[in-house]
């Protein structure tokens, strides 16, 4: 048992294609460095320059947002389901 | 980014998207495409993409809905399901720039992935002018245009309206 973490479909090709990918990992954090380091190409459109998790890049542990939860220290168990789905933004100015 | 970008999307689906950018002039309208992505797999040098369905969103930025939209998580997550439900991909998202041209902007940049494709019609005065497609470069550090095909709903033929990019005017 690991903890699982859903691979949105864009991402998927830095990822070989895979859908998901599972790592034993005790915190959010944790098992989403475990998946930017087996997929580099991925951190980029996870994280900013500094390290932070995108504004529009969204975390849930089994269903609830991280953000209201201990944000990436929000620990993780085997069995829990990690996704990752963006909001969407843009606009006209800049 | 070497394959060239296609996009395939009927003249209906098209019309709706303007409309929706009329009907939301001065702000920003925005939506799901739904579709199908066959891939190129390596054999073709195009990419088969093609809008078969949009999903109209609410733009939940209220503090500054005309230069910005934001669609939640929450909503993205409804236009996922309502593409699986018809067997669909969610393929990319459109949106409007009212008194601006169709052109990502910086911040369309900052706030987009890779693969997703992203429409944008310009609305000017409240008309809907020019509409172009868009993709994020793997690198992030800009878009690529996508040419876009649009076909004739009643004939199921394609005319091709946009080549390399160029914004075309929708006639």
């Amino acid at each position: 048992m690991a903890v699982r973490v859903m691979i949105p479909t864009p991402l998927r090709v830095y990822a070989g294609k895979r859908d998901s990918a599972e790592f034993r990992a005790g915190t959010v954090g944790e098992a989403l460095a475990q998946l930017t380091g087996e997929f580099d190409d991925l951190r980029r459109h996870l994280f900013t320059d500094d390290g932070n998790l995108r504004s529009f890049v969204n975390v849930y542990v089994n269903g609830e947002d991280i953000r209201y939860l201990a944000k990436e220290e929000t620990p993780t168990k085997d069995g829990d389901t990690i996704s990752i789905i963006p909001s969407i933004a843009g606009g006209s100015c800049r | 980014m070497s394959e060239a970008l296609n996009l395939s999307i009927n003249d209906v689906l098209v019309e709706k998207i303007r409309q929706q950018g009329a009907e939301s002039y001065p702000n920003e309208c925005c939506g799901a495409l739904l579709g199908r992505d066959t891939g190129a797999e390596g054999k073709s040098t195009r990419t088969a993409r093609e809008v078969l369905e949009i999903f109209p969103l609410v733009n939940r930025r209220e503090d500054s809905p005309r230069n910005r939209f934001f669609v939640t998580a929450e909503d993205a997550h409804d236009a996922d399901k309502a593409a699986q439900a018809q067997g669909l991909d969610l393929i990319g998202w459109y949106h409007s720039h009212p008194d601006h041209p169709a052109k990502p902007s910086e911040y369309d940049r900052e706030h987009a992935w890779p693969w997703y494709s992203y429409i944008i019609v310009s609305v000017q005065n409240g008309n809907p002018r020019d509409m172009t497609s868009w993709r994020l470069q793997d690198d992030r550090s800009a878009f690529a245009a996508e040419e876009v095909a649009i076909r004739k709903s009643s004939q199921g033929l394609s005319e091709v309206q946009a080549a390399g990019g160029r914004a075309w005017p929708y006639v």
